[in-house]
């Protein structure tokens, strides 16, 4: 009895846990909660440099009603599907290449890693040569097999640097995709795929009616989070085109960022901020709506 | 189970060659590309061959970007900064939420969560405002303090998982036993939980060293504070880039992530977060 009232005096004291979760919840309240606030005051602001004063909705009004911002936001979610489309069928062919039970599929493994792991702005000065025009080696196999007639920059051109943009953040998302899915793939009971190949079962039934329902639900996760990540990205456009030519992949990220602090127009930003954090919460809320019932649905066998 | 014939062989081992190339490509070509002298280079169209291949570049690449030596140093010590501050706040947090249990604690780890979804992009605007104020801008802080902010949910949920791995009754023994909180910090839970601190350790740090662009462009304009990845990414808009060199230095830039990635035995931690996170994620 008195062991037993003594362990309860170590488990249950709240007060200790709050105070030691209570740094990092004052650091993030701080630096991530507060931000949030101050940019949906802001947005309400015409703040700049050199003072503010409160304007009501009128940053909303202007942004709502210019025909460049409802581009921008079209622009951005066809980017985001193209790039998250992309990005799940590739990781999925190669984690199904990796699964595969060959000789070296270990090291195989650990050379997808680096896109994933590296900086992603160094990840596009490497991406930035292999796209120039004249000297880079894609333009190049392109004028000696004869597709380019000549050099073509393909940062240059709005719709190449569009595609462009969306192959570079492919690149960058692939592997922790695979990754994901490879784990997955390996956590699908191997009894499964023995009873089907008694039955039977071709290689190609295996994994339609096998592996890939029992995937799906990292599938759908995995769909959310790069939906969000590609939304975030900010990097890869910025260092390959900063945007241009000519707007063409301005995402609402970039032009956030440009009307924020390339013009020093913070209250305009600021409200372009607050949509981007409208539909993130969306995304979010979504995301957790699901973890939620996948959660359930483990829990209940 | 059929095992694959020669023919299936050889199909699934070309299209993992295709695979890799294309996740390697960008990195073989800025390595070959590091190795040739600029005249090759400024070929057009492309050379596919070079007979002079040396690491010159390597060499001269410390004149061309005077300030190089710098700039790793920067990243590094931004990445180092980071990583160690963000072990200290994470600590005491991901012990209490592996160890007790208390209002709240379900739904502020979704919120943590959530926080994950927010890019510093969004929250640039105020944090600049705030800087400025403070006067922090184009400083080594402007760049570590929110830099922390982002690391702080992920490693959280890591370290829990860790803490989580350890078992109560150890601790329950010792308490028992008469030892009081910091002798079982001490003796149980510090030597016992070292594997996943370096584990969350190296995650925070390559994280870090990850992220510091963004952060370096907007709150930093002053050269002797920038880390590599901006200090490169300003030589690349000049007239004529001197490729070979911006390619050598990217690779030295990225050596200390790659590096990690293969002697700290990171293939395991590797597989040990992609379990955990697996685990966070689902």
């Amino acid at each position: 009895m008195k062991i037993k009232g003594k362990l309860r005096s170590y488990n249950s004291q709240t007060y200790l846990a709050y105070a030691l979760i209570a740094p990092a919840a004052i650091y993030i309240l701080l630096i991530v909660a507060w931000p949030v606030v101050e940019t949906i005051r802001l947005s309400f602001t015409n703040s700049s440099l050199a003072g503010e004063d409160y304007v009501g909705f009128e940053n909303y009004e202007k942004m709502l009603s210019s025909k460049k911002f409802n581009k921008i936001v079209t622009r951005t979610f066809v980017w985001m599907f193209f790039s998250v489309s992309l990005k799940l069928f590739v990781g999925l062919i190669g984690a199904v290449l990796l699964n595969a039970s060959l000789r070296g599929r270990s090291i195989f493994r650990v050379l997808i890693m680096p896109p994933w792991v590296v900086p992603i702005a160094i990840g596009m000065l490497g991406w930035l040569w292999l796209y120039n025009g004249y000297f880079g080696i894609i333009a190049g196999v392109g004028m000696r097999t004869g597709i380019l007639d000549g050099p073509f920059g393909f940062l240059a051109y709005k719709q190449s640097a569009f595609i462009s943009t969306i192959i570079a953040d492919v690149w960058v998302g692939t592997p922790m995709v695979t990754v994901f899915f490879l784990a997955a793939m390996q956590g699908v009971p191997r009894d499964l795929y023995e009873a089907a190949y008694c039955d039977g079962a071709s290689r190609w039934d295996r994994f339609y009616k096998i592996t890939l329902p029992q995937i799906t639900p990292v599938i759908i996760t995995m769909s959310i989070l790069s939906a969000i990540w590609t939304f975030n990205s900010f990097e890869i456009i910025w260092i390959l085109t900063e945007g241009g030519p000519r707007g063409a992949t301005t995402t609402l990220i970039i032009d956030t960022y440009k009307q924020a602090l390339g013009n020093y127009k913070f209250g305009r930003g600021a409200a372009r901020a607050v949509v981007v954090m409208i539909l993130l919460t969306l995304f979010a809320g979504f995301y957790l709506a699901l973890l939620a019932r996948i959660n359930k649905k483990i829990s209940h066998g | 189970m059929d095992k694959y014939s020669f023919l299936e062989k050889i199909f699934i081992y070309s299209c993992i060659f295709v695979f890799l190339t294309f996740i390697l490509l960008p990195f073989v070509e800025m390595f070959y590309a590091s190795l040739r002298p600029l005249d090759h280079l400024f070929r057009s169209p492309y050379q596919f061959y070079s007979d002079d291949l040396s690491f010159w570049a390597y060499r001269e690449m410390w004149n061309t970007v005077p300030m190089l030596g710098r700039y790793i140093f920067n990243s590094f010590f931004l990445a180092s900064c980071v990583s160690i501050i963000t072990l200290l706040f994470v600590i005491p947090a991901a012990y209490s939420y592996a160890r007790f249990n208390f209002p709240f604690k379900n739904s502020s780890l979704y919120i943590l969560l959530a926080i994950n979804m927010f890019s510093g992009a969004v929250l640039l605007i105020p944090l600049y405002k705030v800087l400025r104020t403070f006067g922090l801008l184009n400083s080594y802080e402007a760049m570590i303090v929110p830099g922390v902010a982002f690391l702080i949910p992920t490693s959280i949920w890591l370290l829990k998982s860790y803490f989580e791995k350890i078992p109560i009754d150890l601790e329950e023994a010792a308490f028992v036993d008469g030892a009081s909180r910091v002798q079982i910090l001490r003796h149980i839970i510090a030597p016992l939980s070292t594997p996943g601190l370096v584990v969350v350790g190296i995650y925070a740090f390559i994280g870090a060293y990850a992220q510091q662009f963004l952060f370096a462009i907007t709150f930093n304009q002053k050269k002797e504070y920038m880390p590599i990845p901006s200090g490169l990414y300003e030589f690349i808009g000049y007239q004529s880039v001197k490729w070979n060199e911006m390619m050598a230095a990217s690779l030295v830039g990225i050596a200390p992530t790659i590096t990690m990635s293969i002697f700290s035995n990171l293939l395991k931690s590797f597989s040990y977060l992609c379990k955990v996170s697996w685990v966070i994620w689902i």
